[in-house]
């Protein structure tokens, strides 16, 4: 009924091609934005930042970075667990050689150095492709984990092979280290993700982006129509890195704290991150985002029922959690292979006609 | 000869060894990858979910008794029998069947003609459902799994080769596992069989054609779903040996389905549709990685064989693609 393209004139054509051309769409995001950073910092407490926001925040970030290398370039990754390493190694390395740097550009910069090692990785991918490729950047995976684990500059020869992250504040208020504040922890997360989804989004609807999905439609005849393949491929690599490196970087010093790199980095993690996408949806900013929440979500909730609810025992919930996020992307990708992003398209198509569908 | 040599030659040996237990997994993988085009993440979570049947049916564990207890507040374990181990690998056997049907008729069966990649995460889904539903079934704990295949070091080639050595050096004798002896034989009887049912019996012809051409096989009247369930269940047959070998040397745990991805590399490298070139890409990686720890592996720290199989694979893929022994690549637009 108010939900209608009738009446919103575009006149010029930037209006014509933003993110959100329908008037309630972009009222929706802005107060979405708004309760976001204005209204949820003074509600939260730390059980829910620590379980629920701040997982959500970074976990949405590392799947918009794997949305962009395998939804929109089509490049299948398993590495992404080990690039996260390299994100929170380079992270802790920088914040330890220069304490004095802020920790907002410490991040950016680890984001730098993820997405070199990224390019590094993405090299065989001009070879090959689809099973191989995934295999190549498994590669990646165990050795980074190795490396960090084996070479003791890497943790600075603490003894226990940890790294620990040390306070760092930005305009008086303590991001990481134990003294952070759950609010500030959550609005320093909150930002990094609003701004990288907004690069993303710009990113892959822009000339770079365009090449990005010519490479992932039909590799050679994006070829032949003039798409550098090195170019968008290692570019792909490059910016994709560069969000999971962020991520990772967030993910040890300001979610975690400390990390021991084979239990927080292992390959679970790439699986984890890849079953969000594909949950989510493949090639679809909504669609990190959506399966970033869903695949957080459910295992909390499962938890509160079986073992808060029900009483069992926790290992019998984590065996059912398992069963159940398996069983969910068989269930996926049978009946929607696009994703919750392509059920919230569908419903919003349906919207648009309500209630006069004829 | 110097015990430098001999001890060489001891690690060539472990490594063809613990190759032949890395081809018993690949195996799976290439069957089914050749008759359904299927890359079978699960395969390795097939191997252990198998291993944990066998142990759990031969020690007469109540299937699901956790979750039971948990619901009903019982105090239920044991059936209180202990199977003689034929009989549990013919039950285990029966279930990996009843598994394959299942997984046609609940998972394929929805996702003919979607692309490879959705197939390959579609298989992984299925491993961690399985993990969840093995674990579930039959708990989490480390078992141990005896069939009563031998155990320990061959004491007998230890003494033969100690004469090798030259005299007055310090020299033990050759250490070999007679478990991956035994795993070795296996794996050479199971490729025997293989390879003479898909050559003489109509079934393993049927199963050729399909592997060659879909449509051409559809055309001449074989049934796709009955090929797709006859490979699952080989497959699953094969996941079982596999599952029996390693548990027998390492315990049926959770890392037993991490062998899967060890798998990986092994297939790149004998390419994904040839069964000969499974067992080689194992002896390969298994030679490879052993003697390179051997070798390189003090100077950086050791337990490079966490990653050195898959950077192998990297550098091979970057020259030769396809694998020693797969089929040429061939793109059109």
């Amino acid at each position: 009924m108010f939900y209608r393209q009738a009446g919103d004139f575009k006149t010029t054509y930037r209006d014509d091609i933003q993110t959100f051309p329908l008037k309630q769409d972009r009222w929706g995001y802005y107060i979405v934005l708004a309760i976001a950073f204005l209204v949820v910092p003074f509600f939260i407490n730390d059980y829910w930042t620590s379980a629920v926001m701040l997982p959500f925040l970074i976990y949405a970030i590392a799947s918009l970075g794997l949305n962009i290398l395998t939804g929109y370039c089509g490049q299948v990754s398993l590495g992404t667990g080990g690039f996260l390493a390299v994100g929170a190694y380079a992270c802790y390395k920088i914040m330890t050689a220069f304490p004095d740097l802020n920790i907002f550009i410490v991040v950016l910069l680890s984001g730098v150095i993820t997405a070199a090692v990224g390019m590094l990785f993405g090299i065989p991918s001009l070879r090959i492709k689809g099973f191989y490729l995934a295999v190549a950047t498994l590669a990646a995976q165990f050795f980074l984990v190795w490396l960090f684990n084996k070479v003791p500059w890497f943790y600075n020869n603490s003894a226990s092979g940890q790294i620990s992250a040390p306070e760092r504040s930005m305009f008086g208020f303590a991001v990481t280290g134990p003294n952070a504040d759950a609010p500030v922890r959550y609005l320093f997360c909150l930002t990094f993700l609003v701004l990288l989804a907004w690069v993303a989004r710009n990113l892959t609807r822009g000339r770079l982006g365009r090449s990005w999905m010519a490479i992932r439609d039909m590799d050679i005849a994006a070829e032949i129509i003039g798409v550098n393949p090195l170019k968008s491929k290692l570019s792909a690599f490059a910016v994709s890195s560069f969000f999971i490196g962020v991520a990772g970087a967030l993910f040890f010093s300001v979610y975690l704290g400390a990390v021991e790199v084979g239990e927080a980095f292992g390959i679970t993690q790439s699986f984890l991150v890849l079953f969000m996408i594909i949950i989510g949806g493949l090639g679809s900013i909504f669609g990190s985002f959506a399966g970033a929440a869903f695949l957080v979500l459910v295992p909390v909730l499962l938890k509160n029922i079986m073992v808060n609810w029900l009483g069992w025992p926790t290992d019998i919930a984590v065996h059912i959690e398992f069963m159940v996020v398996g069983g969910l992307i068989v269930l996926f990708l049978i009946a929607e292979p696009h994703g919750l992003a392509q059920l919230w398209r569908l419903a919003k198509d349906k919207f648009l006609l309500w209630p006069f569908p004829h | 000869m110097s015990p430098d040599v001999l001890y060489t030659i001891e690690v060539i040996l472990n490594g063809l060894m613990a190759g032949v237990m890395y081809s018993l997994v690949a195996l799976g993988f290439v069957l089914i990858f050749k008759a359904s085009g299927i890359f079978n993440y699960a395969q390795g979570v097939m191997a252990l979910f198998a291993a944990m049947t066998l142990v759990g049916i031969q020690n007469g564990q109540v299937p699901f008794s956790h979750l039971i207890n948990a619901i009903f507040g019982t105090h239920i374990h044991h059936f209180g029998w202990q199977l003689p181990a034929i009989v549990a690998i013919l039950l285990t056997v029966v279930v990996m069947i009843i598994f394959a049907i299942l997984v046609e008729r609940l998972v394929l069966k929805h996702l003919v003609n979607q692309e490879p990649i959705i197939l390959f995460m579609a298989t992984i889904g299925l491993a961690y459902f399985m993990e969840g539903f093995g674990d579930l079934m039959w708990g989490s704990e480390i078992k141990t799994l005896d069939v009563g295949l031998p155990q320990g070091a061959s004491l007998a080639l230890e003494e033969y080769t100690l004469k090798w050595a030259a005299e007055g050096s310090e020299y033990y004798g050759m250490y070999l596992d007679k478990l991956d002896m035994v795993a070795a034989l296996v794996a050479l009887a199971l490729v025997i069989t293989l390879s003479l049912f898909s050559q003489y019996t109509k079934t393993g012809r049927a199963l050729r054609a399909v592997a060659d051409d879909h449509q051409a096989a559809l055309s001449v009247g074989i049934s796709l779903r009955k090929i797709w369930v006859i490979t699952w269940c080989i497959a699953g047959v094969v996941a079982m040996v596999a599952g029996v070998m390693w548990g027998s040397k390492s315990g049926v745990q959770f890392s037993l389905s991490l062998i899967a991805l060890k798998a990986l590399p092994v297939l790149i490298l004998g390419g994904f549709t040839s069964i000969p070139g499974a067992i080689i890409g194992g002896l390969i990686i298994g030679v490879g990685e052993k003697l390179f720890e051997y070798s390189i592996g003090p100077l950086i720290g050791g337990a490079t064989e966490n990653w050195f199989a898959y950077v192998l694979a990297l550098f091979f893929l970057v020259f030769r693609p396809q694998g020693l022994f797969g089929d040429k690549i061939i793109e059109r637009v």
